[in-house]
């Protein structure tokens, strides 16, 4: 037996798990971080999985990946290069090995790598022989596949069904190696597996098995414990940006007392929204799965006409499909939210993986003089508060809102800390009920802020038709008079020019003058911030503003460019932000910085693209 | 929001028409059905503020501005999926969608068959005059093989839909056909369509004077409609033709409907097929459509299908109100919270 190891402290820490698709790697990566989480240290998390569900078994197209990292202080990011690799197979140790940090710990289930795997992965060689390998990393190289069939011995359960349990010795392993007790655990397989109670006891076993293994291992394993992070005080919970969404909007109705609803169509990486939602019926959501992503946003755009809180979740491609249907909602001036959660693109692209490319299509993608506020979600958590956000400016302003996300946020996840009572948002909608122009009503008859009422089927004596054709500025009737065109053209701009009084000004994080400003948007919040954080450490006069709102742009945005050299942005795209602030600020040319990788953008790489433009 | 307690007031036609003169051309079908729509819904039960139009794009999709009751001209082919949405989400409301055959069965195909497969309660009528009219005559998806259009100079080489079979083939619980011209029968239909609950699809030969003038004379006419047209009641026999002795009888040998005349060869009036609308098993209203295209036989018009069954958002409401009795009503604290959370102090 070994002597019990001395726990190491350490401020943060970056662990990937990888397998093939069927290795459990999402499921093993959620309940780590979950136990990190109940023991207060702040995360974020990403997944990584192919598009095919089931690709061949031991293929490299099929390895499956689940990142988090945690630590006592703010973590913005899912790290950039992971501490711990813990790879389930051949195939994927070979695509992950490159991403592990020099001198970091690999683990590995040295079981799966025979002959039929390791041909698969496309090795010559078993590469845990190779001496460089374990010169380079720390290796633990140990037989999870036998180590599982011998706890399960006796167990009754198939070969089939005792590989499944493999992923809980990884995880048990992982629990040891970073301090977390066990029990919640148990619990946690228990609720999870209840049903089925010969699966509760296969998976506890060979989870106790896993943790007895960083014990008694005669290796004499360095255990390490990451202290509870100073989040501020409060209860959290975890989210990914998906199901913060799918919140957000049940918050409305319960915040509202009115009907939202959810007209969708699934797709990657945006079917989360729809699946949650569907889950919130009591709180007063309807949810409809539609025949194709034009009838999602139509029937939303018809709830919406009457009365509803209408809204459609969907991905690029979908949000191509969608246009016609947003340029009818501008034009008919009804509220809806339209959430996109950004993959990578053209066309089908990469449907699993993160891209920041939709932006220039969300501000001008439809025919005809169709502008509609347009923000992003900044974390996953944020998804929750811009889904309150859009619906409210929906509602408030009479107009189609686009939320973007990305399959980053979407999927990844961090706590989130539950609102107090005061803490939400105060949020009124509120229907037309009496005639508004001498006895008669005009549904485009507008307020100062040119809004117009919203008069709703059920409702005597407001009976109108709208439509999609160009209305009279009053009565909505079809007009096809020119100049009543360009009056309403203009009026439509000019209404949503005036939602920027609902847009915060942008705070500069960082000294309000100096040489570099990061502007960022959306998803790479937390790289950006943490490249700040690094370089300001450095004592850079680096700053950094992120933009929540896209369209109407922050009132103070172009004052606070100007005390700066020059301007940087990084974006998950082919410089879309840089483009528009180009042609919104003239005078304004940002230097860019664009990763299309499929992936967030790393805060080291960023950081050392600063150092050389500074 | 609906007012269905509270009494009813009495309507005239007058109170369904908005004031706005339709800009049909002259001639138009569609005013005679605009008509008889406007005829039918005083007689419905419904409040006018309860009663919503919805149309796609085309000649006949302009319907909604000119009826008195909320509306919505949305996008072509759209009509059923903004009508879907309102249902489900205020399924207190009777809702019309009003479409053309390039609307519902070219661009709009896809929405048009799952709103007839879900059982959603709309009112779905089709005005049928096989040609697309707002674009100034092209070949539509009801055209017959060989019609020459502006797009078709040679005549067009592609099959029509029949629109009815879809309808049934799509799954919709009601289905029935009339004519433009054919008023007081147009107008019991409207009504049936009216006080049926679920999908409900019916399909209004209209005559476009100007781009497919005349598309319906050869059923229509005085002087041969006795003979072309059958008229479907349910529960009577099928007889048609001038003396009414003509009609159609299930051949149980080929699986087939034939033509056969009462009082020759031997056949007897309960020889002919007593038209059943509300046969569960759609195989008989499916063939009775399908006579429509096929010569040597009688046009039907009536109700081909009128069963009955739970309708989609009655049951999208049965599951919301289920899970709203079984859990109550969670403060929105406590909904943001979920069950899995940690204090940090």
């Amino acid at each position: 037996m070994s002597t019990p190891s001395k726990v190491q402290q350490v401020e943060t820490v970056t662990i990937r798990f990888v397998g093939d698709s069927g290795d459990g790697m999402q499921l093993t990566g959620t309940e780590f971080t979950r136990a990190n989480a109940l023991a207060g240290t702040d995360l974020a998390t990403f997944p990584d999985y192919p598009a095919e569900i089931r690709a061949p078994a031991g293929s490299l197209s099929g390895v499956s990946g689940y990142q988090v990292n945690f630590g006592s202080r703010e973590i913005h990011t899912p790290g950039d290069a992971p501490d711990v690799l813990v790879a389930m197979n051949p195939a994927a140790l070979k695509t992950n090995l490159p991403d592990l940090r020099a001198g970091g710990m690999l683990i590995v289930n040295k079981g799966a790598f025979n002959a039929s795997n390791l041909e698969k992965a496309d090795y010559k060689s078993n590469p845990l022989d190779d001496e460089a390998l374990k010169h380079a990393y720390k290796v633990l190289s140990i037989d999870m596949s036998m180590l599982t069939d011998h706890a399960l011995e006796g167990s009754g359960l198939s070969s089939k069904e005792t590989a499944r349990c493999r992923n809980y010795f990884a995880l048990g392993l992982m629990y040891w190696l970073y301090s977390r007790p066990m029990e919640q655990q148990l619990e946690q397989i228990q609720k999870k597996f209840g049903k089925k109670p010969q699966f509760v006891e296969a998976n506890q076993k060979v989870f106790k098995a896993g943790y007895a293994f960083g014990e008694t291992v005669e290796v004499g394993l360095q255990r390490y414990e990451v202290p509870a992070s100073k989040l501020p005080p409060g209860t959290y919970r975890t989210v990914t940006g998906n199901f913060a969404v799918a919140l957000g909007f049940a918050t409305v109705a319960k915040l509202t007392g009115k009907q939202v609803f959810l007209g969708s169509y699934p797709i990657t990486p945006a079917t989360e929204i729809l699946q949650e939602m569907s889950y919130f019926k009591e709180h007063g959501v309807v949810t409809y799965q539609a025949e194709d992503e034009i009838a999602g946003i139509g029937s939303a755009i018809g709830a919406s006409f009457g009365g509803a809180l209408g809204c459609t979740t969907t991905s690029g491609p979908g949000l191509a499909l969608k246009a016609e249907m947003m340029g009818l909602a501008v034009i008919a001036e009804l509220p809806l939210v339209i959430v996109n959660v950004q993959r990578g693109g053209p066309s089908t692209g990469m449907p699993t993986k993160t891209e920041q490319s939709d932006l220039l299509v969300a501000l001008f993608g439809r025919h005809g003089e169709a502008p509609m506020p347009v923000l992003a979600a900044q974390s996953p958590a944020d998804c929750f508060w811009a889904a309150i956000e859009a619906m409210k400016i929906a509602t408030k302003w009479m107009t189609p809102v686009l939320l973007l996300t990305d399959g980053y946020l979407g999927n990844g996840s961090e706590p989130f800390k539950v609102p107090l009572a005061g803490e939400l948002p105060k949020f009124e909608v509120k229907y037309q009920t009496t005639p508004n122009h001498d006895g008669a009503y005009m549904p485009y008859k507008r307020d100062a802020k040119l809004i117009r009422p919203w008069a709703i089927p059920g409702t005597p004596g407001l009976e109108h038709r709208i439509g999609g054709l160009e209305k009279d500025s009053m009565s909505g009737m079809v007009s096809y008079d020119g100049m009543n065109h360009e009056r309403m053209v203009l009026t439509r701009a000019q209404k949503i020019a005036n939602v920027v009084e609902d847009v915060p000004d942008v705070q500069v994080f960082g000294k309000p003058s100096g040489d570099v400003l990061l502007v960022s948007w959306g998803g790479t919040f937390g790289s950006v911030r943490g490249a700040a954080e690094q370089l300001q450490g450095q004592g850079k006069a680096v700053s950094h503003v992120h933009l929540r709102w896209l369209n109407p742009l922050p009132k103070n945005l172009a004052a606070v460019m100007k005390g700066f050299k020059k301007i940087m942005v990084p974006e998950v795209n082919n410089g879309q932000l840089a483009f528009y602030l180009r042609g919104m600020f003239p005078g304004v040319d940002p230097v860019q910085f664009n990763r299309i990788n499929g992936k967030p953008i790393k805060i080291a790489e960023l950081a050392s693209k600063v150092l050389e433009v500074l | 929001m609906a007012t269905e307690n509270t009494s009813l007031p009495v309507y005239s036609k007058k109170d369904f028409e908005s004031g706005v003169d339709p800009r049909w051309c002259p001639g138009c079908g569609d005013f005679s059905i605009i008509n008889q729509v406007q005829k039918a819904l005083p007689a419905v039960g419904r409040k006018r503020e309860d009663i919503v139009f919805i149309s796609g794009i085309g000649c006949s999709s302009r319907f909604p501005y000119y009826m008195n009751n909320y509306g919505m001209h949305t996008l072509h082919g759209r009509a059923p999926s903004f009508a879907s949405g309102l249902k489900v989400s205020r399924p207190e409301l009777m809702v019309w969608v009003v479409t053309g055959d390039g609307d519902a069965l070219a661009i709009g195909g896809n929405h048009f068959i799952h709103a007839m497969r879900r059982n959603i309660d709309l009112k779905l009528l089709l005005f049928n005059n096989r040609i697309y009219g707002l674009t100034k005559g092209q070949v539509s998806p009801t055209s017959e093989i060989g019609k020459k259009t502006k797009t078709t100079p040679h005549g067009s080489p592609d099959a029509p839909f029949n629109p009815p079979a879809l309808a049934i083939g799509s799954g919709a619980t009601f289905v029935a056909r009339s004519i433009d011209v054919e008023g007081a029968h147009l107008g019991l239909v409207l009504k049936a369509a009216a006080e049926h609950k679920g999908s409900c699809f019916t399909e209004i030969y209209q005559n476009c004077p100007v781009f497919n003038d005349g598309a319906y004379t050869s059923i229509t006419e005085k002087s041969v409609k006795a003979d072309a047209l059958l008229r479907m009641e349910h529960g009577k026999p099928l007889l048609y033709g001038k003396d009414n002795k003509k009609g159609i009888r299930f051949n149980a040998k080929t699986a087939e409907l034939e033509v056969v005349t009462v009082g020759e060869h031997g056949v007897t009036e309960p020889d002919v097929l007593v038209h059943d609308a509300k046969r569960d098993d759609p195989t008989m209203a499916f063939m009775l459509a399908n006579l429509a295209l096929k010569p040597g036989f009688p046009t039907p018009i009536g109700v081909f299908r009128d069963v009955s069954r739970p309708t989609a958002e009655e049951l999208t409401w049965d599951m919301i109100n289920a899970a709203k009795a079984k859990k109550g009503d969670v403060d929105v604290l406590k909904l943001i919270a979920g069950s899995d959370t940690w204090q940090i102090k």
